[in-house]
């Protein structure tokens, strides 16, 4: 006997994912990526052949061999091991800060659109002044302000993208608050924090959740920006923008691995949760399919 | 009329918050600037209290900020620490090289982004379709220091064709006489051809790494809005009237397809000035960006702030341009 399909449930919400993917095999390569992000993000330290911090000057600058996959850097560190370790690192900057964002970012959003008001007006033109400034410079003076730290460029992409997610959020929840589920839960007896949190919330997630897979990679590029620009991350600790800095002033003598393995990895990343983003918005937003 | 003043006015709360803002941020970097100033060890707490008072640290916040209003006004934006400069002038300076590379950029990617997309509306899922789609994916997932390394690897190291990556003119060359600050514009006003070939050559790398992080949002924007159009009414009208496919095109559905296009160049713009400064790094381009990041690396703060007065003032007075000119091409849309 066929159960009715229920989004509670992990088999059928696995079958629905497997049947979304089945649609598009960009959308099942972005999702295998998404896995291998994962799993390279919780066991690299496990998996790399070399110590990613150890030198071995002896063998400083070597092309990608089959003792260094991908070469070596100035001081003889092992490039593959270094970018692989370098995804917990990023990963966890990334999804740190697009989660905090979107849980902060949300919750105010739906407070705003859902009780209006002078609150509304003033948090509404406080978010004009943070759009007002170009956002990865606004990330940048953030992290000059409070101090060179990997927490803090969490906190500065964090803050970059609260703007989405409060205007998201708001704009939602002030078209649904007059309708008639709401307003029949209000004559209900409910009061103002459980509407919002149990009948406005969940109807608003989706578009939240697309919003934050596609910030995802917004935040990856954001975070390997500034350690490009030495900000957050400090050497010798492996992250992907850092690597590629250090890589870049070995381009114009041609030791192009320095700088090309770790530019994949960021690059693969980030097409990784814009495809998800994508796939997302299919399946859980089909209004706005393109 | 009075809607365009009235959409003017609405920036003025905007500009005063930022105004606030880069006050505020400056206030709460790390480190002191007169014990900077008095670094040197002869110097006595009491100097250093001297320093001090003369940078009018000593006041209150709320008097800091009406000096830092008035000196504003004057267009004095304090000095530089490290080079002892005042940085309005500094920023003057550099700020030719940076408009130029970003306008230089912009004008590429529309350029290219606006045919690419309209083609790929008229031919849905042809090859035109497939490369515009293809563009827009990378577009936003390679970072613009990458696609510039990329770029630098290839066309400076592996083929040779491209000049080295280090700033606006080749050192032993001689700018050509300063009128509008664009190298581009000011050479072929001195008939110094060679000068600007040159100048065309060092430009072209950034300007192209740019131009291609600008490419992914203007050609999805045009080629998702020009479909819009292209199944609405009107143009089902127009060709059952028997209308020529070329005047459909370009009269009925290019220019109503314009709107959402002209709104997303101001939204690409501001992101292009924030990119500016991981191209100006990379290409070794001395513009505000760069000058911005080495002050900060050296501890010397009064050329951020500048630099963010100056890019949310440049956003600012987009965005402006950008709803008026929305006004101008649907006169139903913006303005309220």
């Amino acid at each position: 006997m066929a159960m009715p399909y229920s989004p509670f449930r992990l088999r059928d919400r696995l079958s629905m994912l497997g049947y979304v993917l089945s649609g598009n095999r960009l959308h099942q390569i972005a999702f295998g990526l998404f896995v291998l992000l994962i799993l390279a993000a919780l066991f690299a330290p496990l998996l790399v052949p070399h110590d990613p911090l150890a030198t071995h000057p002896q063998d400083a600058l070597t092309p990608p061999s089959a003792t260094y996959w991908f070469g070596t850097d100035q001081l003889g560190r092992d490039v593959f091991s270094r970018v692989l370790v370098a995804t917990r690192l990023d990963m966890l900057i990334a999804f740190g800060a697009v989660g905090l964002s979107c849980v902060a970012g949300s919750l105010i959003g739906v407070v705003l659109g859902y009780f209006g008001g002078l609150v509304d007006t003033v948090t509404s033109r406080f978010v004009d002044v943070l759009m007002a400034f170009p956002l990865f410079v606004l990330a940048m003076a953030m992290v000059a302000a409070l101090g060179n730290s990997v927490m803090n460029v969490i906190y500065a992409t964090a803050i970059i993208n609260l703007p989405f997610y409060i205007r998201l959020a708001r704009a939602e929840v002030s078209v649904r608050r007059h309708l008639g589920y709401v307003e029949a839960a209000r004559v209900g007896g409910s009061g103002h924090a459980r509407i919002l949190l149990v009948f406005l919330l969940p109807n608003i997630l989706s578009p939240l959740v697309v919003q934050a897979s596609v910030n995802l990679g917004w935040a990856v590029l954001n975070a390997a920006g500034l350690s490009f620009l030495g900000m957050g991350v400090r050497p010798p600790t492996p992250e992907w923008g850092i690597l590629v800095a250090e890589g870049a002033r070995f381009i114009t003598s041609g030791q192009w691995w320095v700088f090309l393995f770790p530019s994949l990895a960021l690059m693969l990343a980030v097409l990784c949760f814009n495809l998800l983003g994508d796939a997302l918005r299919d399946s859980l937003d089909p209004r706005s399919r393109t | 009329m009075s809607r365009i003043v009235w959409r003017i006015l609405s920036t003025v709360p905007t500009l005063a918050g930022v105004l606030i803002a880069t006050f505020l941020i400056t206030r709460v970097l790390p480190g002191d600037p007169a014990v900077f100033f008095a670094s040197n060890p002869a110097m006595s707490p009491e100097d250093i209290e001297r320093v001090r008072a003369a940078l009018g640290l000593d006041k209150s916040l709320i008097d800091q900020f009406w000096i830092y209003l008035g000196a504003l006004r004057h267009g004095d934006l304090g000095l530089s620490i490290s080079t002892g400069q005042p940085v309005a002038t500094e920023m003057l300076t550099r700020l030719p090289a940076s408009a130029e590379l970003t306008v230089f950029a912009f004008l590429l990617a529309i350029a290219v982004s606006i045919p690419l997309g309209v083609a790929a509306a008229l031919k849905p899922d042809s090859w035109v379709d497939q490369l515009c789609r293809i563009i827009a994916t990378m577009g936003v997932s390679v970072p613009t220091f990458v696609t510039g390394l990329l770029l630098i690897y290839l066309f400076y190291y592996i083929l040779g064709v491209a000049p080295e990556p280090t700033g606006r003119l080749d050192p032993f060359m001689f700018k050509p006489p300063t009128v509008t600050g664009f190298l581009l514009i000011d050479g072929p006003l001195a008939g110094d051809w060679a000068t600007t070939w040159a100048a065309f050559k060092q430009i072209l790398l950034p300007g192209l790494t740019m131009a291609i992080f600008a490419l992914a949002p203007l050609a999805r924007m045009t080629r998702a809005s020009m479909l819009n159009v292209l199944s609405s009414e009107f143009i089902r009208t127009a060709r059952a009237n028997g209308l020529s496919r070329r005047k459909i095109v370009m009269t009925y559905a290019f220019r109503n397809a314009m709107l959402p296009v002209v709104t997303s160049l101001g939204m690409t713009f501001s992101y292009m000035l924030g990119a500016n400064v991981l191209v100006e790094k990379v290409f070794a381009w001395p513009g505000i960006g760069a000058y911005a990041m080495n002050s900060l690396i050296s501890l010397d703060y009064a050329p951020l702030q500048a630099f963010m007065l100056i890019m949310a003032g440049i956003f600012l007075a987009v965005n402006l341009v950008t709803d008026l000119l929305a006004g101008l091409v649907d006169p139903r849309a913006g303005l309220n």
